[in-house]
């Protein structure tokens, strides 16, 4: 018995074995935890030791707990040297990292999602524009004078700019939601997001001030938009 | 820092108490702790918790504060420290309290065994923050809890205690 006990304190432990305290103390992560239940599931003496490790970890528990708390002498020790303490100015220049960081990190991993989603939209709303653009602009390869009577003046261009938008959708709003709206109200994205705040135009025609009036009241309405104002 | 205090303070003081084994150092240990962290404050860079950053701070100021005092001092008062009412190993044995017996072992370790025994148990840390509040490597938090154990399961079999392992 003396020997197989010798034996086994002088073998190199396997890594398993080795992880069995962690898993008492459940901080193992879920590979390593369900690696170590099935080897216990598989191995009787594994197990044996398992038994002793909840034991010891039981009491070393109780030890610890048994160690009572501090008196408040540390505590008015603290603050007495705080309160001696130079003051300190407080710290304006985060640096540029942490504050992306920090803001990143206050939006809700949905937030994220849709707000990633639209901003892909948007590049390719903005590839879609460049296209287009190259493409009208491209000389043609042969080009007769022409007199057209019907041509619009560039001076009226103002008068047909679709009406636009500042809208804020809802925190929980998903990107099918987003698209569905944009196609009911045949609106595109024209601006990215500032302040959670996109701009948007609807339509390619003009409105009047009271059709205007009526789809923002609309808009508002729906369940997935926070906030629509008219903007130039 | 009151909110933060009012969280760690009674760990921080455990784990300091369990290594400099004298409540007097403690505690003056945990006001340095915390009188530090409010001066470094803005160095915290949040990579990993607050209680393992505390920790690690209060392990370095507990072997500061070991190394500022006389050996004839520290034996003094580990014996006291290991010194209470409760019997000893083999009364306990006798008496048939085996857990008794286990904290009485549990007191019996090293000071680097007893660190990594109450990070792992009692402050539930994993092998990624014990490496980082201990300044080690992972494999070496691994075998160094494997190492304690066995020299636990030693003293309590010297004192007649059998658990079954190894």
């Amino acid at each position: 018995m003396m020997a197989t006990s010798k034996k086994i304190l002088e073998r190199e432990p396997s890594e398993i074995e080795m992880l069995l305290p962690w898993h008492a103390a459940g901080t193992l992560n879920a590979r390593d935890s369900r690696r170590v239940e099935e080897a216990l599931a598989g191995d009787p003496k594994l197990a044996r030791q398992y038994a002793v490790i909840r034991e010891e970890y039981a009491e070393t528990i109780h030890l610890n707990e048994s160690l009572g708390a501090p008196s408040t002498r540390a505590m008015q020790k603290l603050f007495m040297a705080i309160d001696a303490e130079p003051e300190r100015k407080p710290h304006v220049s985060l640096n540029v990292a942490a504050r992306f960081t920090g803001f990143f990190a206050r939006l809700s991993p949905r937030t994220l999602a849709w707000s990633a989603s639209l901003g892909a939209l948007a590049l390719l709303l903005q590839a879609g524009l460049i296209g287009a653009v190259l493409t009208n602009n491209r000389p043609a390869s042969f080009e007769t004078a022409s007199l057209s009577t019907d041509e619009t003046s560039d001076r009226d261009i103002g008068a047909i700019t679709p009406p636009r938008a500042l809208v804020r959708f809802a925190a929980d709003a998903r990107v099918a939601d987003i698209t569905v709206l944009l196609d009911k109200y045949q609106a595109t994205i024209i601006g990215g997001d500032k302040g959670g705040l996109f701009r948007l135009q609807f339509g390619n025609r003009a409105m009047t001030k009271d059709e205007v009036s009526a789809m923002l009241g609309r808009l508002q309405r729906e369940k997935i938009v926070s906030l629509a104002v008219a903007t130039p | 820092m009151q909110v933060l205090y009012g969280r760690h303070h009674v760990r921080v003081f455990r784990f300091g108490l369990r290594l400099v084994r004298s409540e007097q150092v403690a505690e003056d240990l945990i006001s340095e702790v915390f009188l530090d962290v409010w001066r470094q404050a803005g160095k915290f860079e949040g990579r990993s918790a607050v209680s393992t950053w505390l920790l690690a701070i209060t392990r370095f100021k507990a072997l500061t504060a070991l190394r500022r005092r006389t050996d004839a001092e520290l034996d003094d008062e580990a014996a006291n420290a290991i010194e209470d009412a409760s019997d000893d190993p083999e009364v306990a044995v006798q008496k048939k309290d085996t857990s008794n017996a286990l904290r009485k072992c549990l007191n019996g370790l090293t000071a680097e065994h007893r660190e990594i025994v109450d990070l792992v148990y009692y402050h539930e840390k994993s092998v990624e923050e014990v490496a980082e509040i201990v300044g080690i490597p992972e494999n070496t938090v691994k075998t160094r809890l494997f190492y304690a154990r066995k020299k636990l399961a030693e003293l309590l079999k010297a004192a007649g205690v059998e658990r079954g392992w190894p």
